[in-house]
Protein backbone atom coordinates (compact mmCIF):
# COMPACT_ATOMS: atom_id res chain seq x y z
CA UNK A 1 0.00 0.00 0.00
CA UNK A 2 1.33 3.42 -0.87
CA UNK A 3 1.33 6.22 1.71
CA UNK A 4 -0.77 8.24 -0.76
CA UNK A 5 -3.53 5.60 -0.91
CA UNK A 6 -3.54 5.23 2.88
CA UNK A 7 -3.69 9.02 3.43
CA UNK A 8 -6.59 9.39 0.99
CA UNK A 9 -8.40 6.39 2.51
CA UNK A 10 -8.04 7.83 6.02
CA UNK A 11 -9.17 11.28 4.81
CA UNK A 12 -12.32 9.77 3.28
CA UNK A 13 -13.06 7.82 6.47
CA UNK A 14 -12.54 10.97 8.60
CA UNK A 15 -14.93 12.85 6.30
CA UNK A 16 -17.46 9.97 6.62
CA UNK A 17 -17.32 9.53 2.86
CA UNK A 18 -17.99 5.94 1.68
CA UNK A 19 -14.99 4.47 -0.15
CA UNK A 20 -13.92 1.03 -1.39
CA UNK A 21 -10.26 0.03 -1.45
CA UNK A 22 -9.78 -2.30 -4.43
CA UNK A 23 -6.67 -4.50 -4.39
CA UNK A 24 -5.24 -6.89 -6.97
CA UNK A 25 -4.26 -9.80 -4.72
CA UNK A 26 -1.46 -10.90 -7.06
CA UNK A 27 0.33 -7.60 -7.65
CA UNK A 28 -0.86 -5.65 -4.62
CA UNK A 29 -1.78 -2.69 -6.88
CA UNK A 30 -4.66 -0.64 -5.48
CA UNK A 31 -7.34 1.87 -6.31
CA UNK A 32 -9.78 3.84 -4.18
CA UNK A 33 -13.30 3.78 -5.61
CA UNK A 34 -15.82 6.42 -4.58
CA UNK A 35 -19.34 6.79 -5.93
CA UNK A 36 -18.53 8.73 -9.09
CA UNK A 37 -14.73 8.80 -9.10
CA UNK A 38 -11.63 6.75 -8.37
CA UNK A 39 -7.97 7.28 -7.56
CA UNK A 40 -4.89 5.10 -7.67
CA UNK A 41 -2.70 3.12 -10.06
CA UNK A 42 -4.66 -0.17 -10.30
CA UNK A 43 -6.39 -0.45 -13.68
CA UNK A 44 -9.94 -1.78 -13.43
CA UNK A 45 -12.57 -1.91 -16.11
CA UNK A 46 -15.94 -0.22 -15.97
CA UNK A 47 -17.79 -3.40 -14.91
CA UNK A 48 -15.45 -3.99 -12.01
CA UNK A 49 -15.81 -0.35 -10.97
CA UNK A 50 -19.61 -0.74 -11.00
CA UNK A 51 -19.28 -3.99 -9.03
CA UNK A 52 -17.12 -2.28 -6.39
CA UNK A 53 -19.58 0.61 -6.05
CA UNK A 54 -22.45 -1.88 -5.72
CA UNK A 55 -20.61 -3.75 -2.93
CA UNK A 56 -19.82 -0.46 -1.20
CA UNK A 57 -23.51 0.47 -1.24
CA UNK A 58 -24.41 -2.91 0.27
CA UNK A 59 -21.60 -2.44 2.84
CA UNK A 60 -20.01 -5.70 1.75
CA UNK A 61 -16.36 -6.64 1.34
CA UNK A 62 -15.18 -9.63 -0.65
CA UNK A 63 -13.08 -11.15 -3.40
CA UNK A 64 -14.04 -11.01 -7.09
CA UNK A 65 -12.46 -13.32 -9.68
CA UNK A 66 -11.49 -11.42 -12.83
CA UNK A 67 -9.39 -11.97 -15.94
CA UNK A 68 -6.58 -10.05 -14.21
CA UNK A 69 -6.70 -12.33 -11.16
CA UNK A 70 -8.46 -12.10 -7.82
CA UNK A 71 -9.51 -8.60 -6.77
CA UNK A 72 -10.42 -7.73 -3.19
CA UNK A 73 -13.03 -5.04 -2.61
CA UNK A 74 -12.81 -3.62 0.93
CA UNK A 75 -15.78 -1.38 1.74
CA UNK A 76 -15.33 1.43 4.24
CA UNK A 77 -18.63 3.06 5.18
CA UNK A 78 -19.14 5.54 7.99
CA UNK A 79 -20.11 3.80 11.26
CA UNK A 80 -23.81 3.07 11.74
CA UNK A 81 -25.51 5.63 13.97
CA UNK A 82 -27.60 5.44 17.09
CA UNK A 83 -29.79 8.42 17.91
CA UNK A 84 -30.90 8.36 21.55
CA UNK A 85 -33.81 10.60 22.47
CA UNK A 86 -33.68 11.44 26.16
CA UNK A 87 -30.47 12.04 28.12
CA UNK A 88 -31.91 9.99 30.98
CA UNK A 89 -30.19 7.50 33.27
CA UNK A 90 -30.39 4.58 30.81
CA UNK A 91 -28.88 6.72 28.06
CA UNK A 92 -25.44 6.62 29.63
CA UNK A 93 -24.83 2.82 29.55
CA UNK A 94 -26.73 2.63 26.23
CA UNK A 95 -24.42 5.21 24.62
CA UNK A 96 -21.34 3.44 25.99
CA UNK A 97 -22.39 -0.05 24.89
CA UNK A 98 -23.48 1.18 21.46
CA UNK A 99 -20.11 2.88 21.02
CA UNK A 100 -18.33 -0.38 21.91
CA UNK A 101 -20.46 -2.08 19.24
CA UNK A 102 -19.25 0.49 16.70
CA UNK A 103 -22.09 3.00 16.58
CA UNK A 104 -21.62 6.74 16.30
CA UNK A 105 -23.98 7.93 19.02
CA UNK A 106 -25.92 11.19 19.27
CA UNK A 107 -28.04 12.18 22.28
CA UNK A 108 -31.05 14.39 21.78
CA UNK A 109 -32.75 16.11 24.71
CA UNK A 110 -34.24 19.61 24.66
CA UNK A 111 -34.21 19.63 28.47
CA UNK A 112 -30.83 21.24 29.04
CA UNK A 113 -30.61 20.07 32.64
CA UNK A 114 -30.81 16.44 31.50
CA UNK A 115 -28.36 16.86 28.66
CA UNK A 116 -25.89 18.48 31.08
CA UNK A 117 -26.54 16.30 34.13
CA UNK A 118 -25.14 13.04 32.84
CA UNK A 119 -21.68 12.06 31.80
CA UNK A 120 -21.97 12.34 28.03
CA UNK A 121 -18.44 13.48 27.26
CA UNK A 122 -17.28 12.10 23.97
CA UNK A 123 -20.78 11.88 22.49
CA UNK A 124 -22.59 14.39 20.36
CA UNK A 125 -25.35 15.99 22.44
CA UNK A 126 -28.00 18.26 20.96
CA UNK A 127 -30.60 20.23 22.91
CA UNK A 128 -32.72 20.86 19.81
CA UNK A 129 -36.29 19.58 19.85
CA UNK A 130 -36.40 16.05 18.39
CA UNK A 131 -38.21 17.09 15.19
CA UNK A 132 -35.54 19.72 14.47
CA UNK A 133 -32.74 17.40 15.53
CA UNK A 134 -34.05 14.60 13.27
CA UNK A 135 -34.40 17.01 10.33
CA UNK A 136 -30.74 17.94 10.78
CA UNK A 137 -29.45 14.40 11.44
CA UNK A 138 -31.36 12.82 8.51
CA UNK A 139 -31.64 9.22 9.77
CA UNK A 140 -30.98 6.66 7.02
CA UNK A 141 -30.93 2.88 6.56
CA UNK A 142 -27.78 2.68 8.72
CA UNK A 143 -29.39 4.52 11.65
CA UNK A 144 -31.06 3.16 14.79
CA UNK A 145 -33.34 5.41 16.87
CA UNK A 146 -34.34 4.80 20.48
CA UNK A 147 -36.61 7.04 22.54
CA UNK A 148 -36.20 6.94 26.32
CA UNK A 149 -38.08 9.88 27.83
CA UNK A 150 -41.64 8.47 28.23
CA UNK A 151 -42.72 12.08 27.59
CA UNK A 152 -45.02 12.27 24.53
CA UNK A 153 -43.95 15.88 23.92
CA UNK A 154 -40.39 14.66 23.33
CA UNK A 155 -40.75 11.01 22.23
CA UNK A 156 -43.65 11.44 19.78
CA UNK A 157 -42.05 13.98 17.41
CA UNK A 158 -38.92 11.79 17.36
CA UNK A 159 -40.95 8.66 16.56
CA UNK A 160 -42.88 10.47 13.83
CA UNK A 161 -39.59 11.51 12.21
CA UNK A 162 -38.20 8.00 12.71
CA UNK A 163 -41.19 6.40 10.97
CA UNK A 164 -40.84 8.86 8.09
CA UNK A 165 -37.20 7.72 7.64
CA UNK A 166 -35.52 4.48 6.54
CA UNK A 167 -34.03 3.91 10.01
CA UNK A 168 -33.35 0.18 10.34
CA UNK A 169 -34.37 0.12 14.00
CA UNK A 170 -36.89 2.20 15.93
CA UNK A 171 -37.39 1.44 19.62
CA UNK A 172 -39.35 3.17 22.36
CA UNK A 173 -38.89 2.65 26.09
CA UNK A 174 -42.10 2.28 28.07
CA UNK A 175 -44.47 -0.30 29.48
CA UNK A 176 -47.03 -2.13 27.35
CA UNK A 177 -49.65 0.34 28.57
CA UNK A 178 -47.50 3.37 27.70
CA UNK A 179 -46.74 1.82 24.34
CA UNK A 180 -50.41 1.11 23.56
CA UNK A 181 -51.27 4.76 24.30
CA UNK A 182 -48.35 5.86 22.12
CA UNK A 183 -49.56 3.73 19.21
CA UNK A 184 -53.04 5.23 19.52
CA UNK A 185 -51.63 8.76 19.30
CA UNK A 186 -49.59 7.78 16.23
CA UNK A 187 -52.65 6.17 14.62
CA UNK A 188 -54.58 9.42 15.19
CA UNK A 189 -51.75 11.20 13.39
CA UNK A 190 -52.29 8.97 10.37
CA UNK A 191 -49.52 6.35 10.79
CA UNK A 192 -50.86 3.07 9.46
CA UNK A 193 -50.41 -0.28 11.16
CA UNK A 194 -47.35 -1.25 9.11
CA UNK A 195 -45.63 1.99 10.18
CA UNK A 196 -46.65 1.58 13.83
CA UNK A 197 -45.39 -2.01 13.88
CA UNK A 198 -41.89 -0.77 13.05
CA UNK A 199 -41.62 0.55 16.60
CA UNK A 200 -40.10 -2.00 18.99
CA UNK A 201 -41.97 -1.55 22.23
CA UNK A 202 -41.40 -2.47 24.95
CA UNK A 203 -37.87 -1.84 23.66
CA UNK A 204 -35.12 -4.46 23.79
CA UNK A 205 -34.90 -8.25 23.91
CA UNK A 206 -36.92 -9.83 26.72
CA UNK A 207 -34.08 -10.91 29.02
CA UNK A 208 -35.64 -9.73 32.26
CA UNK A 209 -33.44 -6.62 32.35
CA UNK A 210 -33.88 -4.47 35.45
CA UNK A 211 -30.93 -2.11 35.94
CA UNK A 212 -30.08 0.65 33.45
CA UNK A 213 -27.04 -1.33 32.26
CA UNK A 214 -29.13 -4.49 31.78
CA UNK A 215 -31.76 -2.55 29.83
CA UNK A 216 -28.97 -1.10 27.69
CA UNK A 217 -27.72 -4.65 27.01
CA UNK A 218 -31.19 -5.74 25.92
CA UNK A 219 -31.54 -2.73 23.58
CA UNK A 220 -28.07 -3.10 22.02
CA UNK A 221 -28.74 -6.84 21.62
CA UNK A 222 -32.03 -6.16 19.80
CA UNK A 223 -30.43 -3.54 17.56
CA UNK A 224 -27.70 -6.09 16.71
CA UNK A 225 -30.29 -8.77 15.98
CA UNK A 226 -32.16 -6.50 13.57
CA UNK A 227 -29.00 -5.19 11.89
CA UNK A 228 -27.61 -8.69 11.33
CA UNK A 229 -30.96 -10.10 10.22
CA UNK A 230 -30.92 -12.82 12.88
CA UNK B 1 -1.69 3.21 20.47
CA UNK B 2 -4.68 4.05 18.32
CA UNK B 3 -7.83 1.88 18.27
CA UNK B 4 -7.97 2.50 14.53
CA UNK B 5 -5.73 -0.09 12.92
CA UNK B 6 -4.95 1.94 9.80
CA UNK B 7 -4.26 5.04 11.88
CA UNK B 8 -1.84 3.07 14.04
CA UNK B 9 -0.16 1.73 10.88
CA UNK B 10 0.18 5.28 9.52
CA UNK B 11 1.59 6.51 12.86
CA UNK B 12 4.23 3.76 12.98
CA UNK B 13 5.21 4.47 9.39
CA UNK B 14 5.38 8.24 10.02
CA UNK B 15 7.89 7.46 12.80
CA UNK B 16 10.11 5.67 10.29
CA UNK B 17 9.18 2.10 11.29
CA UNK B 18 8.52 -0.60 8.69
CA UNK B 19 4.85 -1.61 8.69
CA UNK B 20 2.76 -4.35 7.08
CA UNK B 21 -1.03 -4.69 6.97
CA UNK B 22 -2.83 -8.05 6.93
CA UNK B 23 -6.48 -8.24 5.80
CA UNK B 24 -8.96 -11.14 5.82
CA UNK B 25 -10.10 -11.31 2.18
CA UNK B 26 -12.10 -14.57 2.13
CA UNK B 27 -13.65 -16.87 4.71
CA UNK B 28 -15.32 -20.28 4.53
CA UNK B 29 -17.26 -21.95 7.33
CA UNK B 30 -17.06 -20.78 10.90
CA UNK B 31 -14.05 -18.48 10.71
CA UNK B 32 -13.71 -16.27 13.74
CA UNK B 33 -13.27 -12.84 12.11
CA UNK B 34 -15.24 -11.46 9.15
CA UNK B 35 -13.88 -10.40 5.76
CA UNK B 36 -12.23 -7.00 6.06
CA UNK B 37 -10.75 -7.63 9.54
CA UNK B 38 -7.24 -6.22 9.74
CA UNK B 39 -3.98 -6.56 11.64
CA UNK B 40 -1.14 -4.03 11.43
CA UNK B 41 2.39 -5.16 12.32
CA UNK B 42 5.50 -3.04 12.83
CA UNK B 43 9.07 -4.12 12.10
CA UNK B 44 9.64 -4.82 15.79
CA UNK B 45 6.74 -7.29 15.90
CA UNK B 46 4.26 -5.02 17.70
CA UNK B 47 0.73 -5.48 16.34
CA UNK B 48 -2.81 -4.12 16.60
CA UNK B 49 -6.05 -5.70 15.42
CA UNK B 50 -6.79 -9.33 14.60
CA UNK B 51 -7.45 -11.65 11.67
CA UNK B 52 -8.62 -14.64 13.75
CA UNK B 53 -9.39 -15.45 17.33
CA UNK B 54 -5.65 -15.69 17.96
CA UNK B 55 -5.11 -18.97 16.07
CA UNK B 56 -3.09 -17.70 13.12
CA UNK B 57 -1.78 -14.33 14.27
CA UNK B 58 1.69 -15.75 14.98
CA UNK B 59 2.08 -17.07 11.43
CA UNK B 60 0.61 -13.90 9.90
CA UNK B 61 3.02 -11.71 11.89
CA UNK B 62 5.97 -13.85 10.67
CA UNK B 63 4.85 -13.35 7.05
CA UNK B 64 4.24 -9.65 7.73
CA UNK B 65 7.82 -9.20 8.97
CA UNK B 66 9.04 -10.89 5.77
CA UNK B 67 6.79 -8.61 3.68
CA UNK B 68 8.27 -5.57 5.48
CA UNK B 69 11.78 -6.82 4.62
CA UNK B 70 11.14 -7.76 0.98
CA UNK B 71 8.22 -5.54 -0.05
CA UNK B 72 6.55 -8.58 -1.63
CA UNK B 73 2.78 -8.82 -1.02
CA UNK B 74 1.40 -12.30 -0.36
CA UNK B 75 -1.87 -14.20 -0.07
CA UNK B 76 -1.94 -16.75 2.77
CA UNK B 77 -4.36 -19.65 3.15
CA UNK B 78 -5.23 -21.08 6.53
CA UNK B 79 -7.52 -24.04 7.08
CA UNK B 80 -8.39 -26.47 9.76
CA UNK B 81 -5.36 -28.56 10.71
CA UNK B 82 -6.90 -31.19 13.01
CA UNK B 83 -4.07 -32.70 15.01
CA UNK B 84 -1.81 -29.73 14.29
CA UNK B 85 -4.49 -27.28 15.42
CA UNK B 86 -2.16 -26.21 18.20
CA UNK B 87 0.27 -25.06 15.51
CA UNK B 88 -1.07 -22.96 12.64
CA UNK B 89 -4.71 -23.45 11.83
CA UNK B 90 -8.19 -22.75 12.99
CA UNK B 91 -9.54 -24.88 15.77
CA UNK B 92 -13.06 -23.80 14.77
CA UNK B 93 -12.90 -25.70 11.49
CA UNK B 94 -13.17 -22.66 9.24
CA UNK B 95 -10.86 -21.44 6.51
CA UNK B 96 -9.52 -17.96 5.92
CA UNK B 97 -7.47 -16.25 3.29
CA UNK B 98 -5.30 -13.33 4.45
CA UNK B 99 -3.61 -10.76 2.23
CA UNK B 100 -0.39 -9.26 3.62
CA UNK B 101 1.10 -6.09 2.15
CA UNK B 102 3.84 -3.68 3.14
CA UNK B 103 2.95 -0.06 3.81
CA UNK B 104 5.55 1.64 1.61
Amino acid sequence: MTPDILAKLQAARAAKRPVALVTNLRSGAQKLVFDGESEGPLCIDIDMMAGAIEMLKRDESGTLQTGAGAIFVHSFNPPPRLLIVGAVHIAEPLARMASLAGYGTTLIDPRRAFAASQKFDGYTVTTDWPDEAMAALKPDARTAIVTLTHDPKIDDPALEAALASNAFYVGALGSRKTHAARLERLAAKGFDEAARKRIRGPVGLAIGALSPAEIAISIVAEITQVRRGA
Amino acid sequence: MSDDILEQAANWRANGTGVAIATVVSTWGSSPRPVGSQLAVDAGGKFVGSVSGGCIEGAVIKEALDAIATGRPRLLDFGVTNEQAWEVGLACGGKVQVFVERLD
